[in-house]
């Protein structure tokens, strides 16, 4: 299990320093924006329009409800590092294996394009059809929009894989049908787009979430390429196919 | 492919494969759980994070 080992290991390092740059620009570009909306969620005819453009069932959504939620402050910002670190770590893991499968990262530079390419599959491309959402924002079912996400993020990362990794003109083509394809077929989107939240601050946090991920997805790559060799027994000698 | 060793290599090639497929596994997971699971708590904990990732929130 050395691969293994050496993957897991790489990815957690990484993916730990990647997670807490991401941590300090969520607080410092992100979150201000969120609480801001926050104030606009609920207030006035927003929850009655809400409930009705919204159809979450009984386990949905729950703002100030029963279930437990972190105490503002501190408590929150913690949850929202332990949730950046966590999955940080879990997005390096896929970045690895996705570049172990084809002969690893070579170095830092290359390791910029495999995250542009992360960027471009996880917040680029569902992006287009789902912006980023702002607390108080209608939005369509949630488990038709988290289907489509995946679909769209399992359609990028092929169609890129076949640009990227294959010699063939057709199996290119082919590439950038399925990249388009989740596109043409849509996002679900509600039946209205009414929200008490103004324009200009969702205009600003998708723009916040949009460079921030690129920062995390830019940071990420690097590190595994600066990484990688240290721990690379096991791992083979990396195969320049790319950059 | 491999330089060296290429009977080694022959028969470590599954057990790589292998390997790398459990490490992407417990990616998908990590990221599944943390980003998509409709557990109230961990959507409550996760929430300012899911916004700024845009996951589908709510």
């Amino acid at each position: 299990m050395t691969i293994f080992r050496n993957v897991v290991f790489v990815a957690a390092l990484a993916g730990l320093l990647a997670g807490l740059v991401m941590t300090a620009m969520q607080v410092a570009f992100t979150v201000p924006l969120i609480l801001q909306a926050e104030a606009y969620e609920g207030t006035g005819e927003e929850g009655a329009a809400a409930e009705e453009s919204h159809d979450h069932g009984a386990a949905g959504h729950s703002h100030g409800d029963e279930a437990w939620m972190p105490a503002d402050g501190l408590e929150r910002t913690l949850y929202t590092a332990l949730a950046a670190i966590v999955t940080g770590i879990g997005f390096s893991l896929l970045l690895v294996v996705g570049s172990e499968l084809v002969g690893g990262i070579a170095g830092w530079r290359q390791g910029l394009f495999w995250g542009f390419a992360g960027f471009s599959v996880f917040t680029l491309a569902p992006g287009l059809g789902l912006p980023p959402e702002l607390p108080g924002m209608p939005a369509a079912d949630l488990f038709a929009r988290q289907a489509w996400w995946i679909g769209v993020v399992i359609a990028t990362a092929g169609g890129l894989a076949l640009i990227a990794l294959t010699r063939s003109a057709a199996l290119a083509a082919l590439g950038a049908v399925l990249i388009v394809l989740p596109h043409v077929i849509g996002a679900p989107q509600p039946e209205s787009h009414d929200t008490l939240v103004p324009a200009h601050l969702h205009h600003s946090f998708v723009v916040a979430v949009t460079v921030t991920n690129l920062v995390f997805w830019l940071a990420l790559g690097a590190m595994v390429g600066v990484l990688r060799p240290r721990f690379a027994q096991g791992l083979g000698e990396p195969q320049s196919s790319l950059a | 492919m491999a330089t060296s060793s290429g009977a080694i290599a022959a028969t470590s090639s599954q057990s790589r494969l292998l390997q790398l497929s459990l490490a992407g596994f417990l990616g998908l997971f990590i990221t599944g759980f943390v980003g998509f699971s409709h557990m109230e708590v961990v959507h409550n904990a996760g929430h300012d994070y899911r916004h700024s990732m845009a996951f589908p929130c709510h």
